[in-house]
């Protein structure tokens, strides 16, 4: 087999590149001739050979997994992999995607060495230029990340890029960002030396075979039936680039991976009059919307146009991508662009419009993890055009994932479980990734949302909130206003309130996050993911008691925070649980948790008919009434005392408001602020609003949108699952140690790992800081993974921030670590060092100093109402 | 709204009805606001007419009321040449295809049951005249049009101005030969005619009530404006590729019309056959109202699919209607928001339409032969006209319904219709709309086969049909004029019955009808030489032609479009406009040099280019585009284009007849797929 391989490799390398495809060809259809039984079983079966699928064969096997068979329809590293530019770059959006090119980077550095193959690597490093201030501003946000995770890389002047790129016009730029070590490398022989270092390890690689689909038996694969015979197997790992989605859904229970592809076109040219040298470092101009490298002397120039030209949207499943079509006539806004970023190209000849199909996910990120409906069956795919970049990496964790059971690190944002089934319909593909492809090099300023692909979700009320002024937000396809904009305002148009400083809706936030804390305000929360789960006996109290950290076993009506925690003790999600009656709870989470949170119960609850799980997502829709006022509209449109003596905080009661009956009311906000959570059966909603906003007219109840909440939730040191913290976090590092019952008698999932936590300390804790030298009209906002610095050293990043407009400050939340001064290692984290140290929050490049605390700030707490408005509540009377 | 353009053409005083001797004041408008009795134009004092000076000298002009006069040579800046409508009018006659023929200005005629048609003495098929007539409406505002005007009419003889003036645009009705002006003036007007051709109350009112309006106003269209008035009735389809039965040879159409009447008479129709394979497409035309093409546009296509189909389904539907089962759909109608099916009618429709196929079922016994195309097409329209006949004559106890009959069948229609199934294109053609097949030739010009014939005066073979059929004696009378019988421009078209009953039916059948019939003299009228009818059919001519892969598309279009534009640039518009929306040779460098300059360049060009054809997203909004807007370099000029649509709705069809288009796509790789079978 490797004999094979090795074969194959050794004519690749004769000549380098896409350009030697007929050479392949050939000793591809002489490896055909000796066509070899496939084994009949194996643990793992990989398909797809591109650098995915090699990627992930080489960690597994590295990591000891030996029983693994890679299967590819046609040629090793023939998808997208022979048609990528080689660019390895990373300058990334995302902490993790930084991570995962890092580590690529430092893997391919050392591949040749390895296998003996030649990858063609070549550190040229990279320059990104920013033709506008704000893109300089996201340059260096990208910057002070990179740094701070070890990445060398500085911004630069004009004059400096022109000193290390001669051909560049550099009389538009305000400024650059120079990546010295990003290297360029031929994908397609990095894909080989991985397969070929795979199968020295003992993987067996399979080309001309095709998997059908894969077997799959009580939601666990069993085995994968190709054309060539089935092979048994436990694991199964989708790596099959754009036919993932078509493969997903092939099997019999499907397996929905949300991506798409797009044609993209690269543009090669013979070598200029003096070849470029191979250390030319690569460009990208983003605001240009191209990349430009060296390529043998000439360049390799290609781009992320405005009007994508989606592909395959029925599925053509092929066996390799043919070459498809050169489009000159799509391809010349970026031909324009690269003459007038390099003027003396004119003269330099073409070679070849390579088009080639990249593939695109929902949110611009890539797709990994285990199917949260069929246990064994992983993915890696939906790379969104950084394939080489992330290979590696993606290639590691998801092999971590598989022998462990987790990955080393947190890979939530890339999780296949933050999709549901809600995203795979081809028509919401093929929209949305015509809008993702353009952002690839769009600026991507703080808080947009897609255009695309919207309103597929909502609630009964949409239509009135949206007449009403709300501007929307998506959420896992569910829309959530923003804020309401009052009829007199007049907003800046989308494009223009594109900013990273103060943002248009800044004061329309402010007065509603005043209604809020003054009177009461209605927000509209029906995306949260909602779920029952009821038994015949004590089943249900059983199994949550086991899944949960707190303490389920309360009185009726009473709500309890707690968390899902996995074994080492981090948040699989943050809840709330209401405890309906003896048998029955009611579990609200937060709204991306609707596939991940029911795959982790599906996952770890008894097969036991007595146990009913249910989503009620769609069934209620939810009004979060805030503010000291919520308790007058409630107790007027209910007839029920809803003071604190009758209904106490964190209650759950199901009552009648207005004509409608079984609503339920939850003493809860989510937000510590006074007020409470309605849930209300959808035929009710509408009615129940429209009473609760013509009762509260008079306590000057208004809508109002997650912006408010949002900055309610973040002064109050509240901390989001899935923002804040997510599974490597454990409640003691996020201060819920409350929220932790230990000792309740019984063992949870994650028991031991807190146990020894609380024994060691803990090696992060999150804070919460206060900006204090921040002009909040003038200076740059922070966003989240703004790096902290503690007494001039890098601690840790930023994970959400808000404005308080009760502090007038802007409020970071993130975590602060200890690393070692010598080794890097992490250390404990005491109260007491987070307390005696000096921070600043670095935002683009400038540090401000901040302020931070472990509590929060008690007295935005007003939970408890004054006199006097109990007086005037009373005169409002019945 | 009416107006009162003082014709010198300077930037004179537009507001006051000055009526200086020796200035020609045009009057158009209506009557009253209410009742507009259409059209009124009459000339005012005597017309320094400086065109009519080159005139031959035979002309008896007086008869327009305009004298000549010496004009004086135009100093500089030349004194634009007074020249008005009601010059021209005054020489020119009404041309509606339906109806009369008139006196020299009659022009308020009542005769048709749609109250505005008649008036069309408007000048055409020249640019010259139309921006001329065009010019009193605008003098204040656009004081440009007239300086491009002036050298422009000099660089044309008078006598064609003249000729042109004269000639109907419309080139149905009533004018003798467009280019002998005199014999047309030679003839006297009916004296039925007579009363109703003069302005029935007193002009001054004409010249008050027009004083309102005379301010003067920018009559602009922005090209947005343009755009919407040119895109208001365009309708796409594409036919959708996975359509699981058949690949269809047609990858879909544009159509799109331009209303010069008010309201719009001609009608566009488009359907899949369901129960048959093909596509049915088709343009008409109507005349004296739209009652006929309306009616024909709604009832054509059932009658054909009906002749198409096999003995089996006509018994399923027939047995599906006894029992008040659902029905077989029989067509997918492919219709703009504006296509309206009267609903009043339909019932009545649908039972003409199942005494057709129940009479079919008769005749034919089982013997299930091949239903031949032609014969299907033929005996639809002939049968269509055949019932739209009859129930004229059966009438109806419904009032309304019974005066919509009469209507439909008073007035007329003629009809071009394709029938695409495969590589089978049948064209069946009643009247003078058009097919026209654009064909790429190998070297990639545009090349234009016409697939009807018109059947009108210029057709020989019509001329000798129309002899053969009736007597000797009357092959002076029945064309004259060009026209059936001195009145109708069309040889063939549905309706129209005055041409096809007989006098004493015609007769019986006023009497008895309602009493708006009554009051309308034109249907009262009995054409002249009126002695062996029918003098007209609608029997259409059905043309055969086997599509080839170098068959790109097929315009359809009534005589609107064709007497402003050649076939030839007609195709070669559609042509390059569809191979510049699908930029129909990619560019590849294979092999050759090219370097990224070069490229760019090219590509540049390109795109230049394309943005000018996707101004518009359909072919037919293309191609009246350019018929209403074209300069005479053949290009798109927006001025013209602007004048033209914002002419108030009483002009317009003067200036041009109503434009309709349907433009099929065809798919030349299924027509090479299907070539390549045999």
């Amino acid at each position: 087999m490797f004999y094979r391989l090795l074969s194959i490799v050794g004519r690749q390398r004769a000549s380098p590149g896409w350009q030697n495809w007929s050479s392949a060809r050939n000793s591809a259809s002489a490896a055909e001739a000796r066509s070899m039984a496939l084994p009949t079983q194996a643990q793992v079966v990989i398909c797809g050979g591109g650098i995915m699928g090699t990627s992930v064969a080489y960690h597994l096997s590295k990591m000891g997994w030996k029983d693994i068979v890679l299967l590819e329809q046609g040629r090793l590293a023939a998808g997208s992999t022979r048609f990528c530019a080689g660019i390895l770059s990373t300058a990334r959006h995302l902490t993790i995607e930084q991570k995962m090119a890092d580590y690529s980077n430092k893997l391919y550095h050392q591949l040749e060495q390895e296998t003996g193959i030649q990858t063609g690597y070549t550190r040229t490093g990279s320059i990104f230029l920013a033709q506008t201030q704000d893109r300089l501003i996201s340059l260096k946000r990208i910057n002070s990340r990179l740094n701070v995770i070890g990445i060398p890389s500085e911004i630069i002047s004009p004059k400096k890029v022109a000193e290390l790129h001669h051909l560049l016009n550099v009389h538009d730029l305000v400024g650059a960002m120079h990546v010295p070590e990003d290297a360029v490398v031929s994908s397609a022989d990095v894909a080989l030396a991985l397969a070929s270092a795979a199968s020295q390890n003992g993987v067996q690689i399979y080309d001309r075979t095709s998997v059908l689909h894969v077997m799959v038996k009580k939601g666990q694969v069993t085995g994968v039936e190709t054309d060539k015979g089935q092979i048994e197997c436990q694991y199964f790992v989708n790596c099959a680039g754009q036919w993932a989605y078509e493969l997903g859904l092939s099997n019999e229970e499907p397996v929905s991976i949300p991506l798409h592809a797009c044609e993209h076109f690269y543009l090669l040219t013979r070598p200029l009059e003096t070849p470029l040298q191979s250390s030319t470092p690569t460009i990208v101009d983003a605001d240009g919307r191209i990349y430009i490298r060296n390529w043998q002397g000439g360049i390799l120039s290609g781009g992320f146009e405005k009007n994508p030209k989606p592909i395959f949207t029925e599925g053509k499943n092929q066996l390799e991508i043919q070459n498809l079509q050169e489009d000159w006539d799509h391809f010349e806004p970026l031909l324009s662009s690269l003459l007038r970023r390099m003027p003396e190209l004119e003269t330099l000849e073409i070679m070849k419009l390579v088009n080639c199909p990249e593939t695109f996910t929902p949110d611009m990120r890539c797709i990994m993890g285990e199917s949260p409906a069929v246990q064994g069956y992983f993915v890696l795919a939906g790379m969104n055009s950084a394939g080489l970049s992330f290979g590696g990496g993606a290639g590691k964790y998801l092999a971590e994932w598989m022998v462990h059971g987790y990955p080393s690190e947190n890979v939530w944002e890339l999780d296949l479980k933050r999709f549901g089934a809600l995203q795979s319909s081809r028509t919401f593909l093929r929209h949305r990734v015509m809008e993702v492809m353009p952002l690839m090099y769009d600026l991507k300023v703080p808080r947009w949302d897609f255009q695309t692909g919207r309103q597929l979700r909502t609630s009964p009320l949409y239509d009135r909130l949206d007449a009403q002024g709300a501007r929307w937000m998506e959420k896992h396809g569910f829309e959530r206003p923003k804020y309401f904009v009052p009829p007199d305002k007049d907003l800046l148009a989308l494009e223009q309130s594109k900013t990273f400083y103060k943002p248009d809706w800044f004061d329309i936030v402010e007065s509603e996050v005043k209604c809020c804390k003054e009177a009461v305000c209605v927000i509209d929360m029906s995306s949260f993911t909602k779920f029952e789960i009821t038994s015949t006996g004590d089943q249900a109290l059983e199994v949550l008691q086991y899944l949960f950290s707190n303490d389920l076993d309360v009185p009726v009506g009473h709500i309890v925070h707690t968390g899902m925690l996995n074994e080492g003790g981090g948040y699989e999600n943050d809840c709330s649980i209401a405890r309906l009656n003896k048998r029955s709870f009611f579990m609200i989470s937060p709204t991306d948790q609707q596939v991940h949170c029911w795959a982790w119960l599906k996952k770890h609850m008894p097969k036991d008919s007595n146990l009913l799980l249910e989503d009620v997502t769609w069934k209620y829709t939810a009004l979060n009434l805030i503010g000291p006022r919520a308790v007058d509209v409630l107790s007027e449109l209910s007839y029920a005392p809803m003071t604190p003596d009758h209904f106490p905080s964190l209650f759950c009661k199901e009552m009648s408001v207005g004509y409608a009956n079984g609503i339920r009311v939850m003493s809860m906000t989510h937000t510590g602020e006074p007020g409470f959570m309605l849930y209300i059966p959808i035929e009710y909603a509408l009615h129940v609003y429209n009473e609760v906003m013509s009762v509260g007219q008079k306590y000057g109840i208004r809508n109002a949108g997650y912006y408010a909440l949002r900055s309610l939730r973040i002064e109050k040191f509240f901390a989001f699952w899935g923002q804040d913290i997510n599974n490597l976090t454990t409640p003691l590092e996020c201060g819920r140690e409350s929220r932790v019952k230990l000792e309740k008698g019984m063992d949870f999932i994650g028991r031991d790992a807190l146990l020894l936590q609380k024994q060691n300390g803990v090696c992060k804790r999150l804070t919460m800081f206060i900006l204090d030298d921040h002009d909040t009209d003038l200076d740059l906002w922070p966003w989240w993974g703004e790096p902290i610095y503690r007494n001039g050293q890098y601690v840790g990043k930023t994970t959400s921030s808000a404005y308080s407009y009760s502090l007038e400050r802007h409020v970071c939340l993130g975590f602060v670590h200890n690393f070692s001064e010598d080794t890097g290692e992490e250390q404990v984290v005491t109260a007491d060092f987070i307390n005696r140290g000096e921070y600043e929050i670095d935002i683009a490049g400038y540090r401000f100093q901040a302020k931070a605390k472990l509590y929060p700030v008690a007295s935005l707490f007003t939970q408890k109402r004054r006199k006097d408005d109990m007086e005037l509540s009373d005169l409002h009377g019945k | 709204m009416g107006f009162a353009p003082r014709l010198d053409g300077g930037a004179g005083s537009w507001g006051a009805p000055l009526l200086a001797p020796g200035r020609a004041v045009l009057g158009c408008g209506s009557a009253s606001p209410a009742g507009r009795v259409g059209l009124v134009g009459f000339l005012v004092l005597s017309t320094p007419l400086s065109l009519l000076h080159s005139l031959p000298p035979s002309q008896p002009i007086h008869r327009a009321g305009a004298r000549p006069r010496p004009s004086s040579a135009p100093a500089s800046p030349p004194p634009p040449p007074l020249m008005s409508i009601s010059a021209l009018l005054s020489m020119g006659r009404c041309c509606c295809r339906c109806c009369c023929p008139r006196g020299l200005w009659m022009l308020s005629a009542p005769c048709c049951d749609d109250r505005r048609m008649c008036v069309c003495p408007g000048p055409r098929r020249i640019g010259i005249p139309v921006r001329s007539s065009s010019l009193p409406l605008f003098s204040d505002a656009m004081p440009a049009p007239t300086q491009l005007f002036f050298p422009l009419i000099r660089n044309c003889e008078l006598s064609r101005i003249y000729g042109t003036a004269c000639y109907c645009h419309h080139k149905h009705l009533c004018c003798s030969s467009p280019y002998v002006p005199q014999s047309r003036l030679r003839y006297t007007p009916h004296p039925a005619y007579a009363t109703f051709c003069r302005p029935k109350e007193n002009w001054w009112q004409y010249t008050q009530g027009r004083r309102y309006a005379s301010t003067p106003q920018k009559f602009y269209l922005t090209p947005p404006q343009v755009n919407s008035i040119l895109k208001a009735n365009e309708y796409s389809f594409k036919v959708p590729e996975f359509d699981g039965k058949n690949v269809s040879s047609i990858l879909g159409f544009d159509s799109n019309q331009l209303p010069a009447n008010a309201p719009i008479e001609d009608r566009r129709s488009a359907a899949t056959c369901l129960q048959t394979r093909g596509m049915l497409l088709g343009v008409f035309d109507g005349h004296a109202g739209c009652a006929c093409s309306q009616a024909v546009s709604e009832r054509l296509f059932y009658y054909i699919a009906v002749s198409l189909l096999p003995h089996e389904t006509l018994l399923e539907i027939e047995n599906a209607v006894e029992s008040g089962r659902a029905l077989l759909p029989i067509l997918q109608w492919h219709k703009h928001p504006n296509d309206y099916f009267s609903k009043e009618a339909s019932k009545l429709y649908f039972n003409s339409l199942r005494t057709y196929w129940q009479e079919l079922i008769d005749l034919n016994t089982g013997e299930s032969t091949d239903i031949d195309v032609k014969e299907a097409l033929i005996n639809a329209f002939k049968r269509l006209d055949n019932d739209i006949s009859l129930e004229a004559q059966v009438g109806d106890p419904n009032s309304f319904l019974n005066y919509l009959v009469l209507r439909v069948a008073f007035s007329g229609a003629t009809a071009c219709v394709a029938h695409v199934d495969g590589v089978d294109l049948h064209v069946a053609n009643t009247g003078d709309s058009r097919a026209m097949l654009g064909v790429q030739e190998e070297d990639g010009s545009w090349s234009a086969v016409t697939l009807s014939n018109d059947h009108n005066a210029q057709n020989e073979r019509e001329l000798e049909r129309l002899k053969l059929e009736h007597p000797k004696s009357e092959a002076k009378s029945v064309v004259k004029q060009d026209r059936l019988l001195g009145l109708l421009m069309p040889f063939r078209a549905f309706g129209d019955v005055k041409f096809k009953w007989s006098i004493d039916l015609q007769k019986r059948v006023i009497e008895s009808g309602p009493d708006q019939l009554n009051d309308n003299e034109y249907t009262k009228f009995i054409p002249p030489n009126y002695h062996t009818p029918p003098y007209l059919t609608a029997e259409p001519e059905v043309t055969y032609h086997r599509l080839r892969p170098q068959d790109k598309f097929l315009v359809l279009a009534t005589d609107g479009l064709w007497e402003t534009m050649h076939r030839q640039d007609v195709v070669r518009i559609v042509g390059e406009y569809l191979t510049g929306m699908h930029h129909q040779q990619p560019i590849a460098v294979g092999g050759y040099k090219v370097t990224l300059g070069q490229m760019h360049g090219l590509l540049t060009e390109r795109r230049t280019k394309m943005s000018s054809v996707f101004e518009d997203q359909n072919a037919a909004t293309h191609l009246i585009r350019h018929a209403v807007g074209n300069n005479e370099f053949g290009t798109v000029d927006h001025e013209r284009l602007s004048k033209m649509l914002s002419l108030p709705e009483e002009l317009a069809r003067m200036y041009r007849d109503d434009i309709t288009i349907i433009v099929v796509q065809f798919n030349s790789h299924v027509v090479g797929a299907y070539q390549n079978q045999e």
